[in-house]
């Protein structure tokens, strides 16, 4: 922790911002050039950041964080619908929403640790889950998922399909058709989306920066690390763990409004304990407790899913054309397991090797990597970047 | 002298087991304290009962006039009240400077303080302390390695200087030198002796003769779940008590 | 009263298969230590083992027959199952009682998964923090589904229970009601006897073989059964084995009840977790009271009746239950000190 200096987090800073704004360049020849999947990797990058706060510093595995992300969803949505297009005040809300959320959930939640915890976290997350499909339903629209409409025209009935827009209607903005989330003016689809994202996740990430560097960050690392030596410290790790949770909370919120800001539907599906693992994954896979990880790890999952979904047998016949008939047939019948609707093996597969051969996630074989070739034995053994 | 902490008539069984009966103490201020007493005697029981792991079935602890019973553990230390365990425990993952700098800022922020934003690095009083402490239990020179990979008899050394850094009124050491070498025990006499200059009061729980003799002001001895003597350690040395319990020790 | 009676039997066989699989999940958490995200889908291929049975019975053998013909003038096809031309009414019986039948054939194919999963995988994780047991057996979890889904692929497939079984049992007369007013189907009675003799067997086996007594032993106290000179490593092997034999026989004699699909596992998983939980962590009568009692509540918190009152508790009564209990007693209903407190 003291091995990084303020100039160095600036210059890391610097360089990370450089690399986001520039993906739309620099990501184009790996195939990754395009908005729809740019986003995905700032949104899921946040998400996995905020995740990374609570799981990485204090060590507490959460297994409902995608609750979080579907109620921020819901509230920018909301948002859109009753107030105005306009992004700012959805994500604001949002962010409030999912953080009031987390509260609740983490005040509960935190009297217990370790697998307990993770249990109470997931019972949290599938009853939001449940109940978004069954009861809920005024306020989620159930299976159809929740929508921006067509303003009403005369007296409201139904909020879920009459938007009113209070806000945008009083500065008198003129609608036509279903309007799309917009930043004052600019619609917030394709490469206006992805750099609204990208803003955030710039910003997202100095403040978990400002969060690790911190008496805060250290004092969660301290719960990880010792419980019994800190409460014996005097200090009371409940508040601490609470606070930690709502911020990874608030993260998930953004990143589920940044979710309905470039696609303004929301639906009770991303609340899934499937969703939930995934950023388990993501973070796992990047680093846990480092930085730049868990955004490294969004970023693969993401780029890899899109990838192989996308490999049809055409492609893989095309890909092993130059092997003899049978052989080829025989290599494509493979392979075709793993790509296109098999892509969930090959994350199985990766989850598999990751925890089994790189329990430190991409950072770690970064570092190992680094160290092979400076050959010079680091006394400092840490693990942040 | 006024008694700083003030144990009275502490009773404690587990099941029908009576580990502690009409347990009386008074530890005055300024002063080193030892319980000695032979295994199973109860002393740590005593200790978990004075720092809240335990709940005695009855009798009072007070430290300094306020009740100790039914508080949780950093409400204790909050109140000056630092404690070594048997077996280290310290923030194995984190840097030894890591390691004072977190009862540091409990000690100036108190139990819970939201700080997200400012550096710790920029925290400088907080630093330098930590620094000066390392320096004078020997471990500077290792500041910034992670905690982990210290020696046995190092690891305690950073776990004293960790509880040092608050200015406790009282330290509570369960058996400091259990598991040392002869020499690192010497050591660790002698750091405890130039602490004992600043005035703090210690009660130490011991095995060892040898430490007990170089550094008590006044002993208690414990044997089956009661105090069976108090006083200097010539006293002691001589009680014929004393010796049955020790030599005779049946209840070992 | 019936309608409260009905709705108990519906909670009865639920709650078998929350018992035999929150059975074999605390058999493996209490004595190899091991948290396994991966055992629903040992679930899950119980199922489609019985769902493979049935296919083998049913392979066709397909006759033309040109004396009759369609409506569009094609020869009619005649379907006989090699079994039955092979061994006649026996033959007709074991495609009948396919299901039943495919547990001799779901014991040694689990057996064997359960061995292979333990000794190339599990095995390596004992020492491990429990997330990263925990990640490492979800990633197990999601490969094993994909396999499935590939071979079997992602729609449900029904099976059905031998034809003796197929009606509904009027258990309203057991109990003096009127006939027909409490009929229950026969498979889902057959479910729950068979539910409670596999815990049966399994508590029998723990109780009075020597062999139980050491794993017993080896829940309460893991280093120093190790101390004892026991091959362990043996024993781990053989009790992971047995957890996975009893979640694969839940799930191949569920496939009447619920016609298995690839994700099956996974819902039955995270249900069966919060079974485990609610029961006391490594507490193997905990877990098979809690199975019970949550798969009655759920069945219960579906009424009518209870809805009106409290609209949505149907979907949330479990969850919300593991809530209460681990917050009153945050060792479960029959957890001892000292399991997983850390």
């Amino acid at each position: 922790m003291f091995g990084k200096t303020a100039r160095q987090d600036w210059i890391f800073l610097a360089i990370f911002a450089a690399f986001v704004l520039s993906m739309p360049v620099t990501l184009a020849p790996i195939g990754a050039g395009y908005p729809d999947l740019l986003q995905k990797f700032a949104i899921y990058g946040l998400f996995a950041i905020g995740f990374n706060i609570l799981f990485g510093l204090t060590g507490y595995l959460s297994f409902g964080h995608a609750a979080f992300l579907g109620v921020g969803s819901y509230a920018a949505v909301w948002v859109f619908k009753l107030l105005t297009v306009n992004a700012v005040p959805a994500v604001i809300f949002a962010v409030l929403v999912a953080g009031l959320f987390a509260a609740a959930i983490g005040y509960v939640s935190l009297r217990r640790a370790g697998i307990y915890f993770s249990i109470l976290t997931l019972a949290f997350a599938q009853m939001s889950y449940n109940l978004a499909y069954s009861v809920l339903t005024p306020l989620t629209n159930g299976e159809t998922g929740l929508q921006v409409q067509l303003l009403a025209q005369g007296p409201v009935t139904d909020y879920i399909n009459q938007d009113v827009r209070i806000l945008d209607q009083w500065l008198g903005v003129k609608e036509v058709g279903v309007p799309s989330p917009s930043l004052f003016g600019i619609e917030m689809s394709g490469w206006p989306g992805f750099y609204f994202a990208a803003v955030m996740l710039i910003a997202g990430m100095f403040i978990a920066q400002r969060i690790f560097r911190s008496s805060f960050g250290m004092m969660l690392r301290a719960i990880k690390s010792n419980q019994t030596r800190l409460n014996y410290t005097g200090v009371n790790p409940r508040p601490y763990l609470l606070a930690a949770f709502v911020i990874s909370g608030m993260y998930a919120g953004l990143a589920g409004a940044l979710l309905a800001v470039i696609d303004p539907l929301a639906g009770a599906e991303r609340m899934q304990w499937t969703a939930s693992g995934e950023v388990v994954l993501m973070t796992i896979l990047g680093g846990v407790g480092t930085l730049l990880g868990p955004f490294l790890g969004a970023a693969l999952i993401k780029y890899a899913e899109n990838i192989f979904s996308a490999i049809n047998e055409k492609i893989l016949h095309a890909t092993f054309a130059w092997l003899p008939d049978g052989l080829q047939n025989a290599v494509v019948e493979i392979a075709g397991l793993f790509v296109g609707k098999g892509w969930h093996l090959t994350l199985g597969l990766l989850f598999m090797l990751i925890v089994i051969f790189l329990p430190g996630g991409l950072m770690e074989g970064f570092e190992r990597l680094m160290r092979l070739f400076r050959r010079r034995g680091g006394a400092h053994a840490e693990r942040e970047g | 002298m006024a008694a700083v902490l003030r144990i009275e008539d502490v009773h404690k069984s587990f099941g029908g087991l009576r580990a502690l009966w009409e347990v009386n103490l008074d530890v005055e201020e300024g002063r080193v304290h030892a319980i000695i007493g032979p295994n199973g005697a109860g002393k740590s029981t005593l200790l978990n009962c004075l720092i809240g792991r335990l709940t005695p079935d009855r009798g009072t602890v007070t430290f300094e006039g306020r009740p100790l019973i039914g508080r949780k553990p950093h409400e204790i230390n909050q109140m000056g009240i630092a404690r070594v365990f048997q077996t280290p425990e310290i923030f194995e993952e984190l840097t030894l400077l890591e390691n004072l700098m977190i009862p540091a800022m409990a000690k100036r922020d108190g139990a819970f303080r939201l700080n997200a934003w400012r550096r710790v690095t920029r925290r400088g009083e907080l630093m330098e302390e930590a620094e000066h402490i390392l320096e004078e239990v020997g471990l500077a020179e290792q500041r910034h390695r992670v905690s982990a990979a210290l020696s046995r008899g190092d690891k305690r050394r950073l776990e004293l200087a960790m509880c040092l850094i608050q200015h406790p009124k009282l330290l509570l050491l369960d058996e400091p030198t259990a598991g040392m070498s002869r020499a690192d025990t010497n050591n660790t006499i002698d750091l405890l002796k130039r602490i004992g200059e600043k005035g703090i009061t210690k009660v130490i729980i011991e095995h060892d003769m040898h430490v007990v003799f170089s550094l008590a002001d006044t002993i208690s001895v414990l044997a089956r779940g009661t105090f069976i003597a108090h006083g200097k350690p010539d006293e002691i040395r001589n009680d014929p008590k004393v010796q049955e319990a020790y030599l005779g020790g049946v209840e070992a | 009263m019936d309608a409260f009676l009905l709705q108990f039997l519906n909670g009865l066989d639920k709650g078998g298969a929350y018992a035999l699989i929150a059975l074999g999940l605390t058999l493996a958490f209490g004595t190899l230590g091991i948290v396994n995200f991966a055992h629903g889908a040992l679930f899950m291929l119980g199922a489609f083992v019985a769902v493979s049975v049935n296919k083998l019975l049913t392979l066709e053998k397909v006759v033309l027959d040109p004396t009759r013909k369609t409506p569009w003038g094609e020869p009619v096809e005649i379907r006989t199952p090699y079994v039955e031309t092979w061994l006649g009414d026996f033959g007709r019986f074991l495609v009948d009682w396919s299901v039943p039948v495919s547990i001799i054939a779901v014991i040694p194919v689990m057996l064997l998964i359960g061995v292979v999963m333990e000794r190339g995988l599990i095995r390596h994780f004992y020492r491990r923090p429990h997330a990263d047991q925990i990640l490492v057996t979800f990633g197990l979890a999601i490969v094993l589904q994909e396999i499935v889904k590939h071979f079997f692929g992602a729609n449900p497939i029904p099976q059905s229970a031998p034809a003796m079984f197929a009606g509904s049992a009027d258990v309203g007369a057991l109990f003096g009601l009127p006939p027909g007013t409490l009929v229950y189907p026969w498979w889902r009675l057959i479910y729950f006897l068979f539910a409670a003799l596999v815990i049966a067997i399994v508590f029998a086996f723990l109780q009075f073989t020597t062999w139980g007594m050491v794993v017993r032993a080896g829940m309460r106290d893991r280093e120093t059964v190790g101390l004892l000179g026991i091959n362990i490593r043996r024993r781990f092997t053989t009790v992971f084995g047995i957890a996975a034999i009893v979640a694969g026989l839940a799930g191949a004699m569920y496939t009447p009840i619920l016609p298995p699909d690839y994700h099956m596992g996974m819902e039955f998983l995270v249900l069966s977790f919060v079974v485990v939980v609610v029961g006391g962590m490594g507490s193997l009568p905990g877990a098979v009271l809690a199975g019970f009692l949550l798969g009655v509540l759920q069945s219960f918190s579906s009424m009518t009746e209870v809805k009106a009152i409290l609209p949505g508790i149907d979907q949330i009564i479990i969850y919300l239950i593991a809530v209460i209990v681990l917050l009153t007693r945050p060792r479960g209903l029959l957890g001892r000190k000292g399991v997983m407190e850390d």
